[in-house]
């Protein structure tokens, strides 16, 4: 059975359940045919739970070879959205595919495919690393020798090769989450699902964390990356959803999200030594200027309010007045901009509605 | 073991791309035959909790415990028996009256078994569901490719092997001391109405193991199920006898000048309520296996015993003496796991 696994890798396991029939609820691919084979798919998935709608027709799609960054506020509904993935809860609507199969009906197959990190990740404390691992590498069925030749490798790779025969009770929360890595690659799976997996360990770890994402897109894994920490995946992602209340209110790689937010009416920041009283009246008479006022958190700052991007026209104004900026910056350029923008959005318009 | 990677390969932080085989991506590589055998999640799972439980402190203070007690009981049956020795020549399962007989306030064997039983099953039940949600090990565990219910049916079959393991060497150390106590040399017959009896006490703790499991289900803290179920044997051991007695003299009163029929209307509504605890059919089927002189559990009078010629049953008619009670126990057992089971399989596996 060791021999059937490190087999060369065979095309997507033809079952006849994965055939996209007529009254399947999953339409032909409508985005242009990728090049990429489509890892994770869904159509319409729901979740509710009595009244409470925790996914709500959510369409997401995954390809191989590239990493995916579900981001969201805690509660956003991305913890639900990986279980229905791995068919450990059923949806209330909708479908999902992983690898052409339907998880809630063929869970173990899918299973065997995709590792699964989850949030705050935890290993019986008794046991040593190594022992954690063996249990995982024998609930796949992996031969024993297999499973210790890999083990090594990835004990070796997530940095844990002195501490592997430590019980984990002795592990500080930067090494259990890279023994959560090492345990998510046992499998060598096809898709990995990491939840939350730069919470709570250290600017280095999360380096870490972030360069083995990479690492494995690279291969052709599917990384799927659910975080609430824009910062830190940001730099990892070829494509970022932003999730809130169970709903994806935008999906794209980073700079078209960005291109998205920068298109209207703009907000700049602007600093001058004090006092801001006259910089204020003179921008205020700039031509595209909307509004400017102090920045009610941070009194060094002016907030601009502009009809375009005008960060030009503002500094050389300033230069020419005697009072060059010491710090300009137009909001909406970094993630955060972004998240609290789409957030902010979200909750005007839930607010109607309420 | 295989060899160690050179120390050069040891920084793997370095984006320089290690020599780690590893998620070179097998993609759809058939499913591993061993995945497909059946229970192959179950077993694992239940290899992995047996060494737990054999490996664990727990284990060994029951071991300790159960095992002082019982050596205890033995000992102090095996004087009570040697001194009637002589009146008692040609007596009926010398042997199995080592596990019987009670002298002076020890409690016999049997009857440690039947107090002392639940706590076994409640050691290896009681933080088998809940303790995994608590180590946050229970999601990485049901993302493996096993079904849902190899996780129960796993940790189920691994505490019965654990109880097993204890019972079968208490039992088997018992039965050692005695035969140096006595001298005497156990009958075939004996012999195997005691393995019956092992398997019947098995099947008893094996209730508690379920009851403990559902507790583990049902209530999210491994303190507060330990404590529930902890609860419950206390009174179903301890507090029975009296609250039957309390419900049958409201239901079926028996004043000082019964008749004989009220008598026995209460005495019958006492016996039924007393079976609906798994200790008192344990104790009835206990008597019935382990002494082949019993021809009843129930109720008997005197006019049924006149002119009765008292004799020895075969250990077939003996079991079906308390056929009833053997039902019953396997019953509950089954029906205790049954909850555990249905409710684990409902449960979110996130809450």
């Amino acid at each position: 059975m060791a021999a059937a696994d490190s087999a060369p890798a065979g095309p997507p396991e033809p079952a006849g359940d994965s055939v996209l029939t007529a009254d399947n609820p999953l339409p032909p691919a409508e985005e242009p045919a990728p090049s990429a084979e489509i890892a994770i798919r869904t159509r319409g998935l729901t979740k509710r739970y009595g009244d409470f709608v925790a996914v709500d027709r959510l369409d997401l799609t995954v390809y191989q070879g590239e990493v995916f960054g579900l981001l969201g506020p805690n509660g956003a509904g991305k913890t639900t959205t990986i279980l229905m993935l791995l068919g450990l809860s059923e949806p209330s609507g909708g479908a999902a595919r992983v690898l052409g199969l339907d998880p809630a009906r063929h869970p173990l197959p899918v299973k065997r495919q995709v590792g699964y990190l989850p949030d705050d990740v935890g290993f019986y404390g008794g046991m040593t690393g190594r022992q954690n691992l063996r249990y995982t590498a024998r609930l796949n069925g992996l031969a024993a020798a297999e499973a210790e030749e890999r083990m090594e490798a990835l004990l070796l790779r997530v940095g844990l090769a002195d501490a592997a025969d430590s019980r984990v009770d002795t592990y500080s929360r930067g090494m259990r989450q890279r023994l959560g890595l090492a345990d998510v690659l046992v499998k060598q799976p096809s898709i990995v699902i990491l939840d939350e997996p730069t919470t709570a360990i250290d600017p280095r770890g999360v380096e870490d964390v972030l360069v083995l994402v990479r690492e494995l897109a690279q291969d052709g894994v599917a990384v799927l990356l659910a975080s609430h920490l824009l910062h830190q995946v940001q730099q990892v992602c070829n494509r970022i959803g932003i999730f809130v209340g169970g709903r994806m209110v935008a999906m794209g790689p980073m700079h078209e999200l960005a291109e998205q937010l920068g298109s209207g009416p703009m907000t700049l920041e602007v600093s001058v030594e004090p006092p801001l009283a006259p910089a204020q009246e003179l921008l205020s008479e700039l031509p595209g200027v909307n509004r400017v006022e102090p920045d009610p958190r941070d009194s060094r700052l002016l907030v601009v309010t502009a009809e375009r991007d005008l960060r030009g026209d503002v500094a050389r104004a300033l230069v020419g007045a005697g009072m060059p900026p010491l710090h300009l910056r137009r909001r909406g350029d970094e993630l955060d901009e972004i998240y609290r923008r789409y957030f902010a959005a979200e909750e005007a318009a839930d607010e109607p509605a309420a | 073991m295989s060899q160690r990677p050179e120390p050069a390969v040891r920084r793997p932080r370095k984006k320089r791309r290690t020599a780690a085989p590893v998620a070179a991506p097998a993609r759809l590589a058939a499913p591993d035959p061993a995945l497909r055998a059946p229970g192959h999640g179950w077993r694992t799972v239940a290899a992995k909790e047996l060494a737990d439980h054999v490996l664990s402190v727990r284990f060994l203070v029951l071991v300790v415990i159960l095992g002082l007690a019982a050596a205890g009981a033995v000992y102090t049956a095996a004087g009570a028996i040697r001194e009637v020795a002589s009146s008692a020549t040609g007596a009926p399962s010398l042997f199995l009256r080592l596990f019987t007989v009670a002298p002076d306030q020890f409690p016999p064997f049997v009857g440690l078994v039947g107090f002392l039983g639940p706590l076994l099953g409640i050691a290896f039940g009681f933080d088998g569901v809940n303790g995994e949600r608590s180590e946050g090990t229970l999601p990485r565990l049901l993302a493996q490719p096993i079904h849902r219910d190899d996780v129960i049916n796993g940790k189920f079959v691994a505490g019965l092997v654990a109880i097993g393991l204890i019972i079968t060497a208490v039992t088997l150390v018992v039965a050692g001391i005695g035969v140096l106590q006595l001298g005497i040399v156990p009958p075939p017959g004996d012999i195997i109405r005691l393995l019956v009896w092992v398997v019947l006490a098995i099947a008893y703790v094996g209730f508690w193991l379920a009851f403990a499991l559902l507790c583990s289900v049902v209530l999210r803290r491994a303190a507060t199920s330990a404590l529930v179920a902890i609860g419950i044997w206390i009174v179903l051991t301890l507090f029975a006898a009296l609250l039957v007695g309390i419900i049958a003299g409201f239901l079926a009163p028996s004043p000082a000048d019964a008749t004989t029929d009220q008598q026995v209307a209460n005495l019958s509504l006492q016996q039924d309520l007393a079976r609906l605890s798994p200790n008192r059919l344990f104790e009835e089927a206990t008597a019935a296996v382990l002494d082949p002189t019993v021809r009843t559990v129930g109720i008997v009078l005197p006019e049924q015993t006149d002119r009765a010629v008292g004799s020895l049953l075969p250990l077939e008619q003996s079991l079906l003496v308390i056929w009833p009670q053997i039902v019953i126990l396997i019953a509950v057992t089954a029906l205790a796991f049954a909850l555990g089971y249905v409710s684990f399989m409902r449960q979110e596996v996130r809450a």
